[in-house]
């Protein structure tokens, strides 16, 4: 069994674990970043002294992260509080800031916030006064590139704190071929007590499935659709179904939201709505070698696959022309 | 991978990758009589491996993976596979660790209290811990202490001890050669030579120790002592913990609790007249 497969049904079903070979489990969940989550899913699990002491410590981390993530999401409010602009966490900081059952050990790196296009000028401007600096030389080529044709500003750190904010306008880049409502989502988005906002529990996991599917190459997928089965589950209902379905349509995603759920239900066993998701397709298990596309070193296996989805994530993100052009410059750094 | 090792040091388990058996050799060789992990169950693992496919036989280039890495970190010659096997260790521990408050400090023990050395690089505490080692008192390590948050209590962790340029000819006239490993030239640190702690070091590494006494060596000034307040000791030692911030509540408390301990930062010009000072002051804290 590869350690990908075995993260996998460890996270399902932790009663199955029967003697697994523990550092290459391990290994595997730091390297896909599920290493606290594990440790939330085996909490109540007999388990010999070493593992014991190893998920222990995972979870002190976790915590760390969370406190972490939550105290840099205030920081953002507060510089931009004086603007009055909706401002809306995504991804690991939103679970863990609404405490959704996703939040249980997962990790948090970047601040992705979600703004109103048409403020992103400002909401950039308040972010540089409060202290947070261009990673991209400005006006260099990646800069550029950003501003003109990614759903987000040039990545910015805070001088202090060293801790990087993605300013996001939309969930996709304009140049891809679904257009999501921008605007439906921030109108649709949930207040926190703390005057943050989230996105409404559909377009949480479309978002969820639109990074997976549409915009990456499916590095950090395991996470990802972890995310999405904790989702489903925490939310599931007859009320929840018909929401995601139109949603999906609404935000142009339904292909990359059906696939999300049918690999979530092989892999995770998530409870989906078959109408949505479809019938299994022959792709689907490509996508699911990719997923599992670990050893118990840790490292990355299958070159091959992975460049090709490499390749599809540019594919799916610009049109041929620009990708030629784009991928010209990257190649001759 | 094609080439590995496993070996516990103190309460920790290490899983060592390679592409090439070279460092796996030079490891094995090393730490020779070190347990296997518990239950064989690893904390950490590291891999090295090419930077480049091609550069597993094309001018060999060491690139040291693992759990957790540098994103820059340069690779390193073949030829200092065994050092980038050690660094890969360090990295794992400087990282990840968060079971104990990692003190970046060597430690040695006597009568189950531990002495703590802490400075900068270069400050002279590799050699003066694996000197030490060998004249009566026990090497918990040279690179790395533990603290446990809970009971206070210094746990070993006797690595293979790094000593640079100098240090390598003052410990070659203290101890038996075949507890060297091989002499390491133009590394980005000079020449380096591991050297494996005494069996007594190795029959004792699950045994922990109560801090005594901290001190704070500097080499290359006349000799001095000065005592120093529990405000400063806290200060350095936040410095010299990679993961004081990690450990939230649980690392300010063990360092409250740490900087209740003698303390001294001491000047030496050499290692005779360092030896002396610290076997002063540890009957003066005694």
């Amino acid at each position: 069994m590869s350690a990908g497969r075995l993260l996998v049904s460890a996270l399902r079903d932790p009663g199955s674990l029967a003697d697994p070979d523990w550092s290459a489990l391990i290994a595997a969940a730091r390297a896909e970043q599920l290493l606290g989550s594990l440790a939330e899913r085996l909490r109540n699990h007999a388990l010999p002294r070493k593992t014991t002491q190893i998920l222990a410590a995972a979870r002190r981390e976790s915590a760390h992260q969370r406190t972490r993530a939550l105290w840099e999401a205030e920081m953002a409010r507060r510089a931009l509080a004086p603007l009055g602009v909706p401002v809306v966490l995504l991804k690991g900081t939103a679970f863990h800031a609404a405490n959704l059952a996703a939040a249980a050990g997962r990790s948090v790196g970047d601040l992705d916030i979600l703004v109103p296009r048409e403020r992103m000028a400002q909401v950039e401007a308040a972010l540089l006064a409060a202290g947070w600096e261009r990673m991209k030389e400005a006006d260099g080529y990646d800069d550029l590139y950003y501003r003109r044709w990614m759903h987000e500003l040039p990545p910015l750190i805070h001088r202090d704190r060293d801790r990087m904010i993605d300013v996001h306008h939309t969930i996709l880049p304009p140049t891809a071929r679904p257009t999501p409502d921008a605007r439906a989502l921030i109108a649709d988005s949930v207040a926190l007590e703390s005057g943050l906002r989230i996105l409404a529990p559909a377009d949480m996991v479309i978002h969820a499935a639109a990074h997976l599917f549409a915009d990456g190459d499916l590095a950090g997928g395991l996470r990802n659709l972890w995310d999405i089965d904790r989702l489903l589950r925490q939310f599931d209902s007859a009320a929840f179904r018909a929401q995601l379905a139109a949603r999906a349509d609404l935000h142009q995603l339904r292909r990359s939201t059906a696939r999300a759920l049918r690999l979530a239900a092989r892999l995770y066993g998530s409870p989906i709505d078959r109408g949505l998701a479809g019938r299994d397709r022959i792709a689907d298990r490509l996508f699911e070698a990719r997923l599992l596309a670990r050893n118990g070193w840790g490292q990355p296996r299958r070159p091959l696959l992975r460049f090709a989805f490499y390749v599809r994530s540019h594919w799916l993100r610009m049109p041929p022309a620009m990708l030629a052009r784009h991928l010209w410059v990257k190649a001759r750094r | 991978m094609k080439h590995s090792l496993t070996l516990r040091i103190g309460p920790v388990g290490f899983r060592i990758g390679s592409a090439w058996r070279g460092p796996i050799d030079a490891l094995a060789a090393l730490y020779k009589g070190y347990p296997a992990p518990e239950d064989g169950i690893c904390d950490f693992t590291v891999r090295l491996e090419p930077e480049k496919p091609w550069r597993r036989w094309l001018r060999p280039s060491v690139a040291i993976q693992g759990d957790y890495v540098l994103p820059d970190a340069a690779p390193m010659a073949l030829a200092h596979g065994l050092l980038a096997a050690e660094m890969g260790m360090n990295l794992q521990m400087a990282l990840g660790q968060k079971s104990w408050l990692l003190l970046h400090a060597a430690s040695v023990e006597k009568d189950g209290r531990a002495l703590i050395l802490t400075g900068e690089s270069g400050a002279g505490k590799s050699t003066l811990a694996a000197l030490l080692g060998e004249r009566g008192w026990r090497l918990m390590g040279d690179e790395f202490a533990l603290l446990d948050p809970e009971s206070g209590a210094l746990h070993p962790f006797p690595r293979a001890v790094s000593l640079k340029n100098g240090a390598i000819r003052v410990m070659e006239g203290e101890v038996d050669s075949a507890r060297f490993g091989p002499r390491l030239e133009g590394t980005p640190k000079g020449a380096i030579r591991h050297l494996r702690p005494n069996a007594q070091a190795l029959a004792r590494m699950d045994v922990p120790a109560s801090p005594a006494l901290i001190l704070f060596p500097r080499f290359g000034e006349a000799a001095a002592a000065r005592a120093v307040g529990p405000a400063e000791i806290f200060m350095r030692l936040t410095q010299a913990s990679t993961n004081y911030v990690a450990l939230g509540q649980a690392g300010f408390d063990a360092l409250t609790r740490l900087v209740a301990t003698p303390a001294a930062a001491i000047d030496y010009p050499d290692t005779a007249s360092a030896v002396d000072l610290v076997e002063t002051l540890w009957a003066e804290a005694a």
